[in-house]
């Protein structure tokens, strides 16, 4: 079973709350996706004191755990402000931490990154650092106190996939204890399958399933394809060949002309 | 039939348009002292866009929304029916294919298909939608068009006036049309803040809606009076109507300025916000709750959707005439 933060899961599939059509069909989806996690931007819904309550509180009755997120936030300051703006709000101590550093191109700003993510463990919240496939800027980020770890598979709403493989293998083989959760970039279910094959622990999936013409069947889609990739990748799957393999011997088999 | 209806914006006149007509004698109370103010029809696009609004709300809105071309020619013979163009930049030409494949009745344009349309766009994108059968009018103009009509049906606009919307107000049927501010009733009602800008830019001549998609910030600028364009909207959530954000200005001055460079020797007439009333499902409801009808969560609807939902008001109130499409 998933445990994040010594909570234990029973879905591989987070998903975010941005950009549906509609709060209903936002519930359809996270019903349909049997997800017990979703993710929430405090900041662009909250321009005034609690100017956002209408749609947190249509969050909160979704029934599953909230993991609020600094989407948007530049800067240290920024983010951790956005934090105790979350914790206020929707209680509890877990924090999706995004501090970018390229507004047009959504790249986490990995410095900052690390230095939020120590001044937050330190206040004591459960952070989930949005950060990229890079092996030293996941060892700060350890170090700094994170128990979770969410590389991108590529750049926010590409629906790319995973980008750079190689580079994803590495970090799982190099932290095997530490959850990883692939967030960002997952375009279609078979990206989330590959990803949950090579034996990451979990994906979070927003736009692909926000932006689907039917956004409550691509939930479950995805819920669905994270099952596939974790059976998968638990049942041991093949090596790969170079040549064929005949999969019944040929030796003994009649000659047909 | 005597109807008092609350809240004079687009949802509360057309309605009391469409009881006036039918004979009843109507009263309409508005809390704030003039025609608009307050109202969050007054910061609205005024995009007649029924086809291009299918790509992120279910066929009701379109079904809805193809009622009102008929409607408001009628009530606003200043209505421009020159369609809507869609556009996206080269970078998110994904944008533009996802449009297409969401929507119905357009027809795909090339770069020579946007200069015959719009001169000014020529060389500036190399593909858009062009959606023929849609309109736009302008909203403030159009609400003192209904107003007016309204008075020479006989009914009255009696402003800086409250209403208790619960009371029964002495054997007068009421609507209310006040959008969010019916939350304390229809408790499932919530704000989404739309940010906009006015902008005087004559050295630009654009006749038609035009829309850029993008990503993370479309944004659409709609023709008023020669030169002068609305450049809207932001999509917050959020019940407070306070300022515009520097960022979201930033993002639709950007917009604009990519869609043509004469932008940005524009003057900036208006910054304004309202905020949208939305259900849940932000789709529109009548709701009668107690004597009262409730027309509510018009959402970014409401110059498209009001003529519909008025005349299912209009015919449940005189008639008893259910409209189940609308009132789940």
């Amino acid at each position: 079973m998933l445990t994040l933060y010594d909570v234990p899961l029973g879905s591989r599939l987070l998903l975010g709350t941005a950009r549906y059509p509609s709060p209903a069909v936002l519930a359809e989806a996270v019903k349909a996706s049997a997800t017990e996690v979703v993710t929430v931007s405090l900041r662009r819904e909250s321009a005034g004191e609690r100017a956002g309550q209408g749609f947190w509180s249509i969050v909160r009755e979704l029934g599953v755990r909230v993991l609020p997120n600094t989407a948007g936030c530049h800067s240290v300051k920024e983010a951790v402000t956005t934090a105790h703006m979350a914790r206020e709000v929707f209680g509890g101590t877990w924090l999706k931490l995004e501090v970018i550093g390229d507004g047009d191109t959504l790249q986490p700003d990995v410095f900052a990154l690390v230095e939020a993510a120590r001044v937050l463990c330190a206040e004591g919240f459960d952070v989930f650092p949005y950060t990229t496939e890079d092996p030293t800027v996941a060892e700060r980020l350890c170090a700094a106190g994170c128990r979770v770890l969410m590389p991108w598979g590529s750049p926010i709403g590409s629906g790319r996939g995973l980008n750079n493989l190689f580079g994803l293998k590495a970090l799982r083989a190099r932290f095997p204890e530490v959850p990883l959760v692939i967030d960002a970039g997952i375009g279609v279910p078979s990206h989330a399958a590959q990803a949950l094959e090579l034996g990451f622990d979990a994906v979070l999936i927003n736009t692909a399933i926000s932006q689907a013409a039917d956004p409550a069947r691509m939930a479950r889609a995805f819920a669905q394809a994270v099952v596939a990739g974790w059976e998968a990748h638990q049942a041991g799957p093949m090596e790969p060949r170079e040549m064929a393999v005949p999969s019944t011997p040929i030796v003994g088999t009649a000659l047909l002309r | 039939m005597r109807a008092t209806v609350i809240g004079a914006g687009v949802a509360g006149l057309a309605c009391a348009l469409e009881l006036a007509e039918r004979g009843a004698s109507v009263e309409v109370l508005e809390r704030s002292a003039q025609l608009g103010a307050g109202s969050c029809s007054w910061f609205a696009g005024g995009m007649l866009a029924p086809w291009c609004e299918r790509v992120h709300a279910p066929p009701l809105i379109v079904a809805l929304g193809d009622e009102g071309f008929a409607w408001w020619s009628e009530k606003y013979p200043a209505i421009v029916r020159r369609g809507t163009l869609v556009l996206a930049h080269a970078r998110d030409g994904a944008e533009l294919s996802q449009f297409a494949r969401r929507t119905e009745h357009y027809e795909w344009l090339d770069a020579a298909g946007i200069a015959a349309l719009e001169p000014d766009l020529a060389g500036r994108f190399e593909r858009g939608l062009y959606f023929k059968g849609e309109a736009h009018i302008d909203p403030r103009a159009a609400l003192a068009a209904l107003a007016e009509r309204l008075g020479s049906l006989g009914g009255t606009i009696r402003f800086a006036t409250e209403a208790d919307s619960a009371a029964a107000q002495d054997g007068r049927r009421v609507i209310d049309c006040t959008g969010l501010a019916a939350r304390s009733v229809l408790t499932d009602l919530r704000g989404v803040k739309g940010e906009m800008l006015h902008v005087r830019a004559p050295d630009l001549t654009l006749t038609r809606p035009v829309r850029v998609l993008h990503p993370r910030t479309p944004v659409y600028v709609v023709p008023r009076e020669a030169g002068h364009y609305m450049i809207g909207a932001t999509m917050i959530e959020s019940d407070q109507a306070s300022g515009i954000t520097a960022r979201a200005m930033l993002e639709l001055l950007g917009a604009a300025y990519a869609l043509h460079p004469a932008f940005g020797e524009g003057e900036i007439l208006e910054i304004g916000t309202g905020v949208r009333p939305a259900f849940p499902d932000n789709l529109p409801r009548l709701v009668q709750r107690g004597g009262t009808l409730y027309v509510n969560g018009l959402f970014r609807h409401g110059f498209l959707a009001a003529p519909a939902l008025a005349r299912r008001a209009a015919a449940f109130v005189l008639e008893g005439r259910e409209a189940p499409e609308v009132m789940r």
